[in-house]
């Protein structure tokens, strides 16, 4: 059915209904997809109880809607007068686990694109067989599903005493094939005449790919930072092995541990699971059209 | 500039300091971690103690059944994510760049949206909207359509649809972007020509489409391949743990988990993961071969 409302048979009003058509797919497949966020969203506003009990409801029974959750989300943080200590507790906790999220976020996304530019810096802008050769390694890491390097990793990192710490977490994947690959894909399509230029002026190599070529892959940072921060963001597996003290979790690790067979934590669950999307929901917003360019590099030139 | 400073700021030097970070995180964080897998699944670790065993784990997991149905439902989950988000994904690609669909900005913005979410916030709701009572919405629906109220996560085929449908709600919109992006690096004077000759928009999408699109293709495939027999999470969040009813979410991984980090078996877990590896490889190669992309012909660029 959809290759026919394709066809762009020269009348008029054929156009017109396949337009429509085509049109009206896509109004139902985006409904289709935004359904099950905006349940999540009508349901953080009503009784936990009754979600947990009874799923989320088709009927939105607006009548029972509060900003009870949020409210407890919140408050109990924002005052700690309360007499809940496990509330106390909770909440405080959500916040932190978000702090920590935010703060590995940030932390991953800078060191990641940094290190990642001058690697690809140093492929691309020079011509040696060491370049060509690391290029041919990106692509080998790429080909090798990180799960079978987690358990070994995971010994080495609690032996060099990085267990429970942001750097245990980042520093494996500091390098990130596909940025570079990425970064490299960029640096191609860019004049090498001006660092020759740049040379002439006596410029120093290091110098030349701070002060003349940063500036020039200012996109491809945008599209990456995107990428890497929602990774970072999302990342789940291998934090989850890394941090073992709830102090230490980030926010989806800890959400998970609010997700138990009791149901006693289904209102932090859902408002902080909500919450805990509008983040990169914002970032996505912002720098949408850098990251179609992002995520499409590889898949293009292949 | 001492003689050492000028060293190393010359062109020669200039492009190993650039790649040495790269070379040291592939020695400590790649390589080292994959010779250990591969060493680790010859040996039996006790609270330290490295006794070397041979082929003695990989005898047990060809005989264990549990690691056959993890092997199974991650080739299954992979093979039937492959029949669901690579066509899919390009058709509705080609509709919504065809110049007939209507506001496809707002489309494209809304169908990345999900792959926002993390696995945690994307299983929760999946659980909850596939939840066994009779209030949980799926369940509200089986109801108008008259049917009585299914536990849905409790058995193979229905739990299977929930984890699916999670699987396409994340992954549709990424991969039809992939797709998009292919689309627009196809030369537009083709199809002008091919027009001009009286083609059809079918002959258009098998005669330039499909064969131009042929990289994006290949790349979605392979992403695919690898995301699909590595899923875990997916299956750990939707049954809320490694346990699912009768293993029915029980994957390569999962299994890799399950022995590696919650019975700390960790060379039997490291010769789960060599499989899995050795798996990844060879679909990976057969497609690349069977798709042309590496083979006996010059490659270009």
């Amino acid at each position: 059915m959809a290759k026919n409302a394709n066809t762009p048979k020269t009348m008029e009003s054929n156009h017109r209904v396949a337009s429509f058509l085509s049109t009206a797919l896509f109004v139902l497949v985006s409904a289709i997809i935004a359904f099950p966020l905006l349940a999540g969203l009508t349901a953080s506003f009503r009784p936990a109880r009754e979600i947990f009990q009874n799923g989320m409801s088709l009927n939105l029974k607006v009548k029972d809607w509060s900003l009870h959750n949020y409210a407890y989300l919140f408050t109990k943080f924002i005052n700690p007068k309360t007499t809940d200590s496990v509330a106390i507790a909770d909440s405080n906790k959500y916040f932190m686990w978000y702090k920590n999220s935010l703060i590995l976020t940030i932390t991953t996304v800078v060191l990641t694109l940094l290190v990642c530019y001058f690697i690809a810096y140093g492929m691309t802008m020079y011509k040696t067989k060491l370049g060509n050769f690391l290029f041919f390694m990106v692509i080998a890491t790429m080909s090798v599903p990180f799960e079978i390097l987690m358990l070994p990793l995971y010994q080495e990192v609690t032996t060099i005493g990085l267990i429970n710490t942001n750097a245990g977490v980042f520093l494996p994947g500091l390098c990130a094939a596909s940025t570079i690959f990425f970064f490299r894909q960029y640096m191609q399509g860019l004049p090498k005449e001006l660092l020759d230029a740049a040379r002439v002026d006596g410029c120093t190599e290091y110098g030349i790919s701070v002060k003349i070529m940063m500036p020039i892959t200012k996109p491809a940072f945008a599209s990456m930072a995107i990428l890497c921060a929602m990774g970072s963001w999302n990342n789940m597996l291998w934090p989850m092995l890394v941090f073992r003290d709830t102090n230490k979790f980030t926010l989806q690790i800890g959400l998970n541990t609010l997700l138990t067979p009791y149901g006693n934590n289904y209102d932090l669950l859902i408002a902080g699971s909500m919450f805990g999307i509008i983040p990169i929901l914002i970032i996505y917003l912002i720098f949408n059209r850098y990251l179609v360019a992002g995520m499409t590099s590889g898949a293009v030139k292949g | 500039m001492s003689k050492a400073k000028k060293l190393l700021y010359s062109q020669k030097i200039a492009p190993f300091v650039f790649s040495l970070p790269f070379c040291l995180s592939l020695l400590i964080f790649w390589l080292y971690p994959l010779v250990t897998g591969i060493l680790m699944s010859f040996q039996t670790v006790d609270f330290g103690v490295t006794q070397w065993v041979g082929l003695q784990h990989y005898t047990k997991l060809a005989k264990d059944p549990f690691f056959r149905t993890a092997v199974l439902n991650s080739v299954e989950y992979m093979i039937l994510t492959l029949l669901l988000l690579v066509p899919i994904p390009m058709l509705l690609a080609v509709l919504i760049e065809s110049r007939i669909t209507k506001a496809r900005g707002v489309w494209k913005i809304i169908m990345y949206i999900p792959a926002l979410t993390s696995v945690v916030i994307s299983g929760m709701l999946f659980r909850l909207m596939f939840s066994e009572g009779a209030g949980g919405q799926m369940n509200q629906i089986m109801q108008w359509l008259g049917q009585a109220p299914i536990p849905w996560l409790k058995s193979k085929g229905t739990g299977w649809v929930a984890l699916l449908l999670l699987c396409m709600w994340r992954w549709t919109g990424v991969n039809m972007l992939y797709f998009v992006s292919g689309l627009n690096s196809i030369d537009g004077t083709l199809y002008e020509s091919a027009d001009i000759d009286g083609a059809n928009a079918k002959q258009k999408f098998w005669y330039i489409t499909l064969p131009l699109l042929k990289p994006t293709t290949v790349y979605v495939i392979t992403i695919s391949v690898f995301a699909g027999l590595s899923m875990f999470l997916e299956s750990f969040m939707l049954w809320n743990g490694n346990s699912s009813p009768k293993n029915i979410g029980l994957t390569i991984v999962g299994y890799l988990y399950k022995r590696g980090i919650e019975t700390n078996e960790l060379g039997y877990a490291c010769a789960v993961g060599v499989v899995l590896m050795v798996i990844a490889l060879i679909i990976n190669f057969v497609q690349l071969f069977a798709t042309g992309t590496i083979g006996f012909k010059k490659k270009e660029d």
